[in-house]
């Protein structure tokens, strides 16, 4: 038997290809109870809203004089019914539709703008740096629940105006995450190393930058989604979004205040969807920075 | 291009009159003009081709900013780089091309490698950019991580905090080297590993040199190593060459009071001659009001009432020696100085 060991026949060493980037982020947050729970809590929602009408138990637009303000446990009604008689659970369930909605949609179109900007400005830095960043300022001369209420006010009541409101709140914030993100990531050396080797500025954002900017600027806001649905609902609540009778949680909080002293517990459902959805949201967002947070 | 003549290398970058000022924001200067940091105030110097210079100074000397500025990463205050004969950033030599013939190996290996890409297509991206096909770039950049010692199968695919100081320093030269440039700066590339890691990159620096007929120049702090890499030495002092030539002369025999100072500071092998007080006292002054005449007076030995009144060149030309020093600039006012010698 031939001891030597022909080098060639030596069977590849096999290591598993390392893990990229986000796979290990995802790794990270499925060790997170917390994170998870509020994931899960968000994928119910969202169920919620896509498949509402399939799901609920009542027509949540049928008022019914003879059933108004019914308790909690109502048999018929497990959640009450609101001042006209409409059931409650039906239009919880059927307003996470429209509020997660107003939730999002502003969250995402600021995201788009707002990262564009930021990314702008921190990578070109100087004058243009200066004009985007100063005017972006002017916007936080005002509190944030202010600057929605005047601009849907001077806008003009209705879901489209509200949303457009909400999107111009969320780009300064947004804008300003990912200004710092890009700033900080421009100075390291593999910019200079990427700008060495005679790329142009496009394509080191576009390979370079964005990779390791989008994740910060994502997590900052997926915690906006919480503070867009608060505002969406106040602004309802002030009649400047949704009209009656869509069901919306904060249109609902608002028609229901009336009953505050009647059937308070039903009158507080609405608040406490949008409490849950918010702290949900918050904390899922949280979840994610931390996963994200890699310690080198 | 006719073959050069041995002993008469060909100069590849020759470097005319750099000049790189920072501006400082709201501040004047003592006359009153803005502020400016002079990180680098007119050097000259030439790198032949194929061999290795070594540059040296202390912490703020200008030494990273040179680097910088040969590499284009700054745009010069005033000055110009001829690369082979061609200006840089001209007609003939755009930018671009430029930096596929000359590339850089910073000192931080860790944050001059993207954390979200592959040491694989970290590699690859430069061939990329200068249009070469994906896979052919995927290609090379798996030839040079074996070049450098790194076994592609093993290390292709992964990130950089998967591996240590001295393996991305590896990565970093790969990439440096996978638009095969004629010269490669290395901005401290060894300083921040552990002694044992550097020797091995240094000699694999050595290596590649040979291989690929490579021209480096080399800054570091270190003595030891820069005399051990290079072929000719430049020590830099706030910003100017204080003294430039040979490395077995420069620190055999140096002439500048400064580069004596700092071939006296290293640390010798033999215990009995050890160096018992640190022959350069304090910090160099500071580079945004450095001292008139020679910068070097304020903390100079030798300094006589001429060195704060008269600027020194960097003389000599005609040994591969030279100085700037008032010592040995005839007729320049110093005691020490030689007599002024009649032109023939």
């Amino acid at each position: 038997m031939n001891v030597a060991v022909d080098a060639t026949k030596i069977p590849a060493p096999i290591f598993e290809r390392s893990p990229g980037y986000w796979s290990s982020v995802f790794r990270r947050f499925r060790r997170d109870p917390v994170a998870l729970f509020a994931a899960a809590v968000v994928g119910v929602l969202v169920l919620m809203a896509l498949f509402g009408p399939w799901l609920t138990p009542a027509d949540p637009y049928k008022s019914s004089m003879l059933a108004r303000l019914k308790p909690i446990g109502t048999e018929g009604y497990p959640l009450g019914t609101d001042e006209l008689g409409r059931d409650m659970l039906s239009r919880l369930m059927i307003g996470a539709r429209l509020s997660l909605f107003m939730g999002i949609t502003p969250v995402i179109c600021a995201f788009i703008i707002g990262s564009s900007l930021g990314i702008l400005a921190g990578y070109a830095g100087g004058a243009i740096n200066t004009v985007i960043m100063r005017t972006i300022d002017v916007f936080y001369a005002f509190p944030s629940v202010l600057l929605a209420i005047a601009l849907s006010g001077a806008l003009g009541a209705g879901i489209t105006n509200a949303l457009l409101s909400l999107t111009i709140v969320f780009v300064p914030p947004i804008a300003r995450v990912a200004e710092s993100v890009t700033t900080q990531v421009r100075s390291r050396d593999f910019v200079e190393a990427a700008r060495a080797s005679g790329a142009d500025a496009f394509t080191i954002v576009r390979v370079h930058v964005l990779g390791n900017v989008l994740g910060p600027i994502f997590v900052y806001s997926t915690s906006l989604i919480a503070v867009s649905m608060i505002l969406a609902s106040g602004l309802s609540f002030l009649g400047l979004g949704v009209k009656p009778p869509e069901p919306e949680w904060g249109l609902m909080l608002n028609t229901l205040r009336t009953a505050i002293y009647t059937q308070p517990w039903v009158a507080a459902l609405p608040g406490a969807m949008i409490f849950i959805t918010s702290i949900s949201f918050n904390t899922l967002s949280d979840g994610l920075r931390s996963a994200m947070d890699v310690k080198q | 291009m006719s073959a050069d003549k041995p002993g008469r290398p060909k100069a590849l970058i020759e470097v005319r009159g750099l000049v790189k000022h920072f501006p400082l924001k709201g501040k004047k200067a003592d006359d009153g003009r803005a502020a400016v940091v002079r990180a680098v105030d007119g050097i000259d110097f030439t790198v032949y081709e194929r061999e290795t210079l070594g540059v040296v100074g202390e912490s703020g000397c200008g030494k990273s900013t040179a680097a910088r500025l040969l590499m284009r990463l700054l745009d010069p205050t005033a000055g110009e780089i001829i690369f082979d004969g061609m200006a840089v950033g001209s007609r003939d030599l755009p930018l671009k091309e430029y930096r596929r013939q000359v590339q850089m190996v910073f000192q931080d290996s860790y944050s001059s490698l993207n954390p979200r890409m592959t040491i694989e297509d970290s590699i690859a991206f430069g061939p990329r950019v200068h249009g070469v096909a994906a896979r052919e770039s995927v290609e090379r950049a798996r030839d040079l991580l074996s070049r450098v010692g790194l076994e592609p199968r093993r290390f292709a695919e992964r990130y950089p905090h998967e591996l240590s100081g001295g393996q991305r320093q590896r990565v970093n030269i790969a990439r440096a080297l996978a638009l095969q440039p004629r010269v490669v700066i290395l901005d401290e590339s060894t300083s921040a590993l552990d002694k044992s890691v550097e020797a091995q990159v240094l000699n694999l620096l050595l290596d590649l040199k040979e291989a690929f007929g490579l021209t480096y120049v080399f800054i570091g702090h270190d003595l030891h190593v820069v005399r051990y890499v290079s072929d000719r030495v430049m020590v830099m002092y706030l910003g100017q060459v204080a003294e430039l030539g040979p490395g077995e002369a420069l620190f055999g025999q140096p002439l500048h009071p400064y580069t004596a100072a700092l071939t006296a500071s290293m640390p010798t092998m033999d215990p009995d001659n050890r160096t018992e007080e640190a022959p350069l006292a304090g910090d160099p002054p500071n580079p945004i009001n450095p001292p008139a005449g020679c910068r070097f007076h304020t903390r100079c030995a030798a300094a006589e009432p001429a060195c704060a009144k008269q600027v020194p060149k960097l003389g000599s030309k005609v040994t591969p020696h030279a100085v700037a020093c008032l010592m040995y600039e005839p007729g320049s006012g110093h005691s020490r100085a030689p007599a002024v010698q009649e032109a023939a």
